[in-house]
């Protein structure tokens, strides 16, 4: 299913078309085409080694695709002569391993950022430091350094420091994957507030209650296309497609999932295993 | 060894484990000391301290050994490890990049320069290059050169040693750095290389030491008197004396330094083996 062209949302922040990315012989994108409206925030579930995590990586380039466009804001990315540099500053990215700079402050994390990329003067960086940790409630943690906070704090800080650039579009690769499960709801209420503000967002995420909830659209990947998207209610709670649901009965608790969806997955799961 | 020894059961040679390892001790010691003995009983000390330990002697050369040679080889040793780092960086980084020439040119620059003793350095570096440039002097006299050889030789060294602690930076950071906007190049010099000086600074500090001792070798470059150091101000008074005792005073001399420097690296790298926990 492709999104409603009778619908489309009012400017495309993100725009990707016939995208395919080879690592070697391995093709982890397969020709995918997605929007993401301003304003939007979409999430791309799948399982592991569907491409979601490439396909996000490819919007800022950090991955290059094989083949293929990426739109951002209306400059095209892929476009062999962009100042790749100067789009990036346009595009916060939050890592699943929060890649805070280990030898920095926490508010030297946030100001060296503009203050080398951006050109902000001392005082100017350092107000939009605070202003920052002040939104993702951290102001008391401005002198610590990261390896004194924890994970979640970590990843607030990294979110922080991506919104302290004044990003128009933020991508977040699975970041709360690498939390104890206690520090998970933090990091979700950061995100579910920049929502609310109108963010730009595209999240890679297994956290399913926040896609239901927080989600204007979700994407299902699997073996690098995009097999479904659309309504969050819909595409998580009754897919059309069996590749969703099997998916979906795997990552909720199985005592939620029907039995048939149950016993689908056991069969594709024995499948999986007898093909080499 | 036989892996069912419970300890329970008497060995053959009815010794426990600890007994034995008692003995073993024991004669490990009784070995030391008999060597030591025998080396003591035998050498002639009256001759030794004849020719090594001239207490008038070894006040003659103060204070001229700390005031003009220590100082000496403590420049000579700080301008080849200045200019040492700063090729070792540029070489590594050329060996990091993605240009194929950039990494082969440095290669073969680590392999020769590594390859070499430092001593052939210095005369190339003492011969070679006033042939080669006729007229041209290696700014800062005797100091250009001697931190021009020693920091050949260094630089070879360090680059491979900042070479592994930049590949020791984990990827992330470098991503997260591109992905602000960074350029690589601004990426490299804000972000990574701050981070692998954290992990080289032990075995950097360890060059160092290295360096300090191969200063010695500027006495093959020929200097003046006032441009002497450690080793040359001791064999120039040993020979003018045929005493060998400011051999021995230049040689605390060295040690004074090297010994404190040893230690501070040991405790850099038990500082930098606890930030890693």
């Amino acid at each position: 299913m492709s999104s409603t062209p009778q619908n489309p949302p009012p400017t495309r922040e993100i725009e990707v078309r016939g995208l395919h990315k080879s690592f070697g012989d391995n093709e982890v994108l397969r020709g995918i085409d997605l929007e993401v409206g301003s304003g939007e925030v979409v999430c791309v579930i799948g399982p592991s080694g569907s491409g979601k995590s490439t396909l996000l990586r490819c919007v800022n380039l950090l991955e290059e695709p094989t083949r293929g466009q990426v739109f951002v804001g209306g400059t095209e990315v892929t476009h062999p002569d962009v100042d790749i540099d100067a789009v990036r500053r346009r595009i916060g990215m939050v890592f699943q391993q929060f890649n805070l700079f280990p030898h920095l402050s926490v508010t030297d994390n946030l100001t060296l950022p503009q203050r080398r990329v951006l050109g902000r003067d001392k005082a100017a960086a350092a107000k939009a430091a605070a202003e920052n940790l002040r939104r993702v409630g951290l102001s008391e943690k401005a002198d610590a350094y990261p390896a004194s906070l924890s994970g979640g704090q970590q990843q607030r800080v990294a979110i922080a420091r991506a919104l302290a650039m004044g990003p128009q579009v933020m991508l977040f690769d699975e970041p709360t994957s690498a939390l104890d499960p206690e520090l998970v709801g933090d990091v979700l209420a950061v995100m579910r507030m920049l929502a609310d503000e109108g963010m730009t967002m595209m999240v890679v995420t297994h956290e399913m209650s926040f896609a239901r909830e927080v989600a204007d659209r979700v994407v299902f990947m699997d073996g690098g296309v995009v097999v479904e998207q659309g309504d969050p209610a819909r595409v998580i709670g009754n897919p059309a497609h069996e590749r969703t649901r099997h998916f979906l009965s795997r990552l909720l608790d199985p005592a939620m999932a029907d039995v048939e969806n149950v016993e689908d997955a056991q069969n594709a799961d024995d499948a999986a295993r007898k093909s080499p | 060894m036989s892996g069912t020894d419970t300890g329970v059961q008497p060995r053959r040679s009815g010794l426990t484990r600890r007994q034995k390892r008692a003995v073993s001790r024991g004669v490990q010691y009784a070995v030391f000391v008999a060597a030591v003995i025998a080396v003591g009983v035998t050498a002639d000390w009256g001759r030794l301290q004849n020719q090594f330990a001239q207490p008038d002697l070894a006040e003659r050369m103060f204070p001229d050994i700390i005031t003009l040679a220590l100082k000496n080889t403590v420049l000579y040793t700080v301008s080849g490890f200045v200019f040492g780092l700063a090729l070792g960086v540029v070489v590594a980084l050329m060996r990091l990049s993605s240009v194929g020439p950039y990494r082969w040119l440095a290669g073969i620059y680590i392999e020769i320069f590594r390859g070499l003793p430092a001593l052939l350095i210095f005369i190339f570096v003492g011969v070679a290059v006033p042939l080669a440039f006729p007229g041209t002097e290696i700014p800062g006299g005797t100091y250009g050169k001697v931190a021009l050889a020693l920091g050949l030789v260094a630089a070879a060294y360090m680059a491979e040693t900042i070479r592994a602690g930049i590949q020791a930076v984990p990827k992330g950071q470098m991503e997260a750095a591109r992905s602000l906007g960074f350029s690589h190049a601004r990426a490299m010099v804000s972000i990574v290389i701050p981070q692998a000086f954290r992990i080289v600074i032990p075995p950097l500090t360890n060059e160092l030491v290295l360096l300090f001792k191969d200063s010695s070798l500027v006495l093959f470059l020929g200097v003046t008197l006032e441009e002497r150091e450690l080793s040359k101000f001791g064999r120039d008074l040993a020979s003018e004396t045929a005493n060998s005792t400011p051999i021995l005073v230049a040689g605390l001399c060295y040690l004074l330094v090297t010994i404190p420097l040893g230690f501070v690296v040991r405790r850099l790298e038990r500082k930098a083996g606890e930030a890693t926990k």
